[in-house]
């Protein structure tokens, strides 16, 4: 049977035939679709398959380990960045090694089209020592995530599954087959090599180097990963991932292609396409991982050319034009870009409680110069851009209440942050406690939407528990607010900003009412249902 | 056969919708399909764009490269325009003539109108109005669709007609009436 899916969905579905028992996930674009299709698909359903959303990665990383040491198989999902918040539990992870399958999924962003860097997975994948798959289609996809387990369980180590947002977001008729049957429960029995003190640490990483050599083998011989020479000696080109696609599209006439969906990079092919070629030409979407490790395999004589040349741009996603001008075979366009066009930046909706939130923020600091907003990650950042213009800064998830304090400990005065609901429970808490610990002078506006919005209204973890959080880690009750951000009650929130930037400790104030976004679905499903 | 759409518009104003059932309809007759969506932070009122590609043959890319597409089609007038270079030397360019305006730069709209004239082969439309004028204010999409299919010679308008049945089949009699009445009111350019 053939179905009309997204890479992710593919994935998704993937997974779920491979005898998947549990999805561990915090959303983030662009893998967030990977476990909402999860939660809606009907096997899933049946089996009652674990696919709530996680706090942040971290959690959902470590709740799949403890899923796989129970021998059932475990996915775990995230965007790129999501893996610097969940490394500590990933590179461990191959230290313990895994029982039941154990896929993390890691969705990078070349292009920053919804992030703010584009990192590249396989680095990590390379730095824990395990096995890394880079699918090119939608179709593979799907097939690879039973390989995966399969690969998984045999090597006992967790798989590294990278894709980028082309294959994340884009749709293609993928066939399907059957579905496995879950694992059985069966805790590992063998207690040392999940206690990671020193000694055991030792013997445990000891095995996973030995087990490199088969880490190696398995990607040489992967049947994802192809080597197709041409008539006689000339271009070679490597081309990993959805870059494969892109030179396909372009018919280079003559060349050896080896096409790489599984690393680390097997070296045999490599070596064979080099003794067959006069010159390579690297092409993978991302960082030049595969560039850099090629020269040091082929040596400083052997021309390798790719995103470190120039021959391709050095950063952003790739498309299907850069090869062409790489192979020669660049056209120009028929038509110059229009004389007429403005830019349209994405904006906050009209209605939108962050509105309310800056409005009156600005309003406020208008009479303090001094002030500095360190923001956060989320719709809310959007406050950024014109007609607010309202924050200073915005760097990782958590990073406004951390950002303030040390700025508030160098002598910024006032230092305000914003943070959404969800972005606090990923990683604010902790930056609270450490700003209450110091009785650091900030005020902390936890803009509550009852959702997390930037991705799509994903349920948030800390909904209505806000202020039993913040009271608990020690804010004092009569510095913390809950306040509805609406046009006619600004005067009152402003009051109280202003109060609470007096405060020499810290301060909470938490505005609170549902996204436009979220409150307009649940009307048009009330409409529906009637 | 192969042909290549850029579907642009601004978030929120259903370009997607276009991408789903020409899909369906694709599918459905046995063609190979690749659509690029955009998701997240481009949704919020931002510009919008998604490739779509239809061939009886394989497909490798999932982007459109420049100079290649045979149709840009667009809700809304500037929005076809940012993607011109994306244009092939036959290709046409479908789109709404009714601004969007939900920035302080917009350009004039006569402005507009005449870049978009100037092209070789353009279909214009006000489809919000026409959408309207149908009694089916909230198929305005439909009507882009509709004047899409003329010039969509992969896939017969019937195909299309008939994706729409099924995509909307579960949203009621009502709503596949209206999106089918909205489609063939911008099929006739009406
Ligand atoms: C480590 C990490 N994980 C995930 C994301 C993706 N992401 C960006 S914003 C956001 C949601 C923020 O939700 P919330 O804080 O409630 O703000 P809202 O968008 O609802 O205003 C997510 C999941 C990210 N940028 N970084």
């Amino acid at each position: 049977m053939k179905r009309l899916l997204l890479g992710d969905e593919a994935l998704a579905l993937g997974a779920i035939h491979a005898g998947l028992s549990g999805v561990y996930a915090y959303p983030g674009t662009p893998s967030t679709e990977i476990t909402e299709f999860i939660q809606s698909d009907p096997i899933s359903r049946e089996r009652g398959l674990h696919s709530r959303w996680c706090t942040n990665e971290k959690t959902a990383m470590e709740a799949a380990l403890g899923m796989s040491f129970a021998g059932k198989r475990a996915l775990v999902c995230m965007k790129h960045v999501g893996m610097n918040v969940c490394a500590d539990a990933f590179i461990n992870s191959a230290i313990t090694g895994v029982k039941g399958g154990l896929v993390v999924v890691a969705a990078d962003d070349p292009s920053m089209h919804s992030s703010q860097n584009e990192q590249d997975s396989r680095f990590y994948g390379e730095f824990a020592m395990v096995p890394v798959l880079e699918p090119s289609t939608q179709q593979e996809c799907y097939d690879m995530m039973a390989y995966a387990f399969d690969l998984s369980e045999e090597l006992r180590l967790p798989v590294l599954m990278r894709l980028v947002t082309r294959l994340a977001h884009s749709r293609a008729a993928v066939a399907v087959g059957d579905c496995r049957d879950e694992n059985p429960l069966e805790p590992d029995q063998e207690r040392t090599r999940w206690v990671l003190l020193p000694g055991n640490a030792k013997r445990q990483y000891a095995s996973l180097v030995a087990k490199a050599p088969e880490v190696l083998r398995r990607a040489e011989q992967s049947a994802f990963s192809s080597l197709t020479l041409g008539p006689k000696k000339g271009l070679g080109v490597v081309a990993a991932g959805i870059g494969y696609n892109y030179v396909c599209e372009c018919h280079p006439e003559g060349v050896s292609i080896l096409k790489v969906s599984q690393y680390p990079l097997p070296q045999e092919q490599i070596l064979a396409l080099a003794a067959q070629s006069s010159e390579i030409l690297v092409v993978e979407d991302g960082q030049p991982f595969i560039e850099t490790r090629i020269k040091s395999l082929l040596g400083a004589d052997y021309p390798v050319t790719g995103r470190l040349t120039g021959r391709l741009p050095r950063t952003g996603e790739l498309n299907p034009d850069h090869l062409a001008a790489a192979f020669g075979k660049a056209q120009a366009a028929p038509f110059p870009p229009a004389l007429h066009l403005a830019a349209r930046p994405p904006q906050l909706c009209q209605g939108c409680g962050h509105r309310d939130v800056y409005a009156v923020l600005n309003e406020v600091l208008a009479d303090f110069p001094s002030a500095r907003v360190f923001g956060d990650i989320g719709c809310y950042t959007l406050g950024a851009l014109p007609p607010f213009r309202a924050i200073d800064t915005c760097v990782d998830m958590g990073a406004s209440i951390t950002m303030a304090k040390g700025a508030a400990d160098a002598g910024v005065f006032p230092a305000v942050a914003v943070i959404g609901d969800s972005t606090f429970t990923h990683s604010g808490m902790t930056s609270l406690l450490d700003a209450v610990n110091d009785g650091s002078p900030i005020t902390v506006i936890i803009s509550d939407n009852l959702t997390t919005a930037m991705t799509g209204g994903q349920d948030s973890a800390g909904t209505h528990k806000f202020e039993a959080i913040c009271l608990a880690l020690g804010v004092e009750r009569e510095h913390l607010h809950v306040v509805v951000p609406l046009p006619a009650n600004r005067a009152e929130i402003g009051r109280i900003i202003r109060e609470e930037l007096a405060y020499k400790g810290v301060s909470v104030i938490i505005p609170q009412r549902e996204c436009m976004q979220t409150l307009a679905r649940k009307q048009r499903k009330k409409q529906a249902a009637k | 056969m192969k042909t290549d759409i850029k579907l642009a518009g601004v978030g929120g104003q259903g370009i997607l919708t276009i991408a789903t059932v020409i899909g369906q309809a694709a599918t459905a007759a046995g063609l190979q399909l690749k659509q690029a969506e955009v998701h997240g932070m481009s949704q919020r009122g931002g510009a919008v764009e998604s490739d779509l590609r239809l061939s009886d043959e394989a497909i490798y890319s999932d982007q459109i490269g420049l100079g290649t597409a045979d149709l840009i089609v667009s809700m809304e007038p500037m929005e076809a325009l940012r993607y011109l270079p994306y244009l092939g030397p036959k290709g046409t360019v479908v789109t709404s003539s009714a601004p969007f305006v939900n920035i302080p730069d917009y350009p004039a709209a006569e402005v507009l109108q005449a870049d978009l004239q100037a092209l070789p082969s353009v279909a214009l439309l006000d489809i919000e109005g026409v959408a309207r004028a149908q009694g089916a204010p909230k198929s305005a999409n439909m009507v882009l669709l509709g004047m899409t299919a003329r010039h969509l010679a992969i896939l017969p308008p019937e195909a299309l007609r008939e994706a729409i049945r099924t995509i909307f089949a579960r949203k009621g009699e009502k709503v596949v009436e209206d999106n089918l009445k909205a489609f063939d009111a911008g099929y006739e350019g009406v």
